[in-house]
């Protein structure tokens, strides 16, 4: 079990990280350090493609909340393409869906971006 | 013996499991509790569930630790015909498993959203918290009729 993380710049100053896999309390440091090392280049505008992420928990979660609550004090955001159902569930069961952008699709979460 | 009750297969049964207390081995965990509960009734969605329950019960085991080594976590998976009942068992006492809810970005405080999805996800949650015996916390999910 492993996590694959791809960062990408996209449209303007938005990068995109894609992530591949599992993520847990073991796999979810090296999401952090991603999403770490984008913020310290001032890179606040994100879209965190979930696609292809078959799992994630409260560790997983934390490290989306810490991404999003870093950028938003400079004025940016974190949106999440996510389709799976089961994903989605722990989304709307934990309150999250209130507080991220959640899309289908790249291109709608990189519109929707601030 | 019919050749209809040679095919009864009884899904009761135990499976105990003994794993590092370490972040590496969760998945491990995770795996065999979702071994276990496809031997009943459950929908895919409540594996899932219950997978997801029984490794934030591990992780919070393994936070409690200060994320090092907890010892040894035990899973007791016990499969009943109409439930499953889940117990982890770790030598840390004074687990925080009281209700709490999700609160927004202050939810970047995992130990809590982990608490959250393991009552959210489990039919009923129990615990017992000794110092000398440690914390048994009790998951039950039964299967829907």
């Amino acid at each position: 079990m492993d996590i694959k993380v791809n960062v990408r710049e996209s449209e303007g100053d938005a990068y995109v990280v894609d992530l591949t896999g599992e993520i847990d309390v073991y796999t979810s440091p090296k999401v952090k350090d991603a999403i770490t090392e984008l913020i310290d280049q001032e890179h606040y505008n994100l879209v965190i493609n979930l696609e292809k992420v078959r799992y994630i928990d409260s560790t997983g979660l934390g490290v989306l909340i810490g991404g999003l609550k870093r950028v938003r004090e400079h004025g940016g955001s974190v949106n999440l393409v996510c389709t799976n159902p089961q994903i989605k569930k722990i989304f709307d069961i934990t309150g999250l869906v209130k507080i991220f952008g959640i899309f289908d699709d790249e291109q709608s979460a990189m519109k929707a971006l601030v | 013996m019919s050749a209809s009750t040679a095919l009864e297969v009884s899904s009761h049964g135990v499976v105990e499991l003994k794993i590092p207390g370490r972040a590496e081995w969760v998945a491990v965990a995770r795996l065999a509790v979702a071994a276990v509960a496809s031997r009943l009734r459950f929908s895919v969605d409540e594996i899932e569930d219950i997978k997801l329950a029984l490794a934030e019960a591990c992780t919070n085991a393994i936070q409690s630790a200060g994320g090092q080594d907890a010892g040894v976590i035990e899973i007791v998976c016990d499969a009943r015909e109409d439930e499953l009942r889940v117990t982890v068992r770790d030598a840390r006492p004074g687990i925080h498993l009281e209700p709490v809810p999700p609160s927004g970005l202050e939810a970047e405080r995992t130990e809590e959203l982990g608490v959250f999805l393991i009552r959210a996800l489990m039919d009923s949650v129990d615990y017992t918290s000794d110092p000398r015996r440690g914390t048994d916390l009790v998951m039950i999910k039964r299967v829907s009729a």
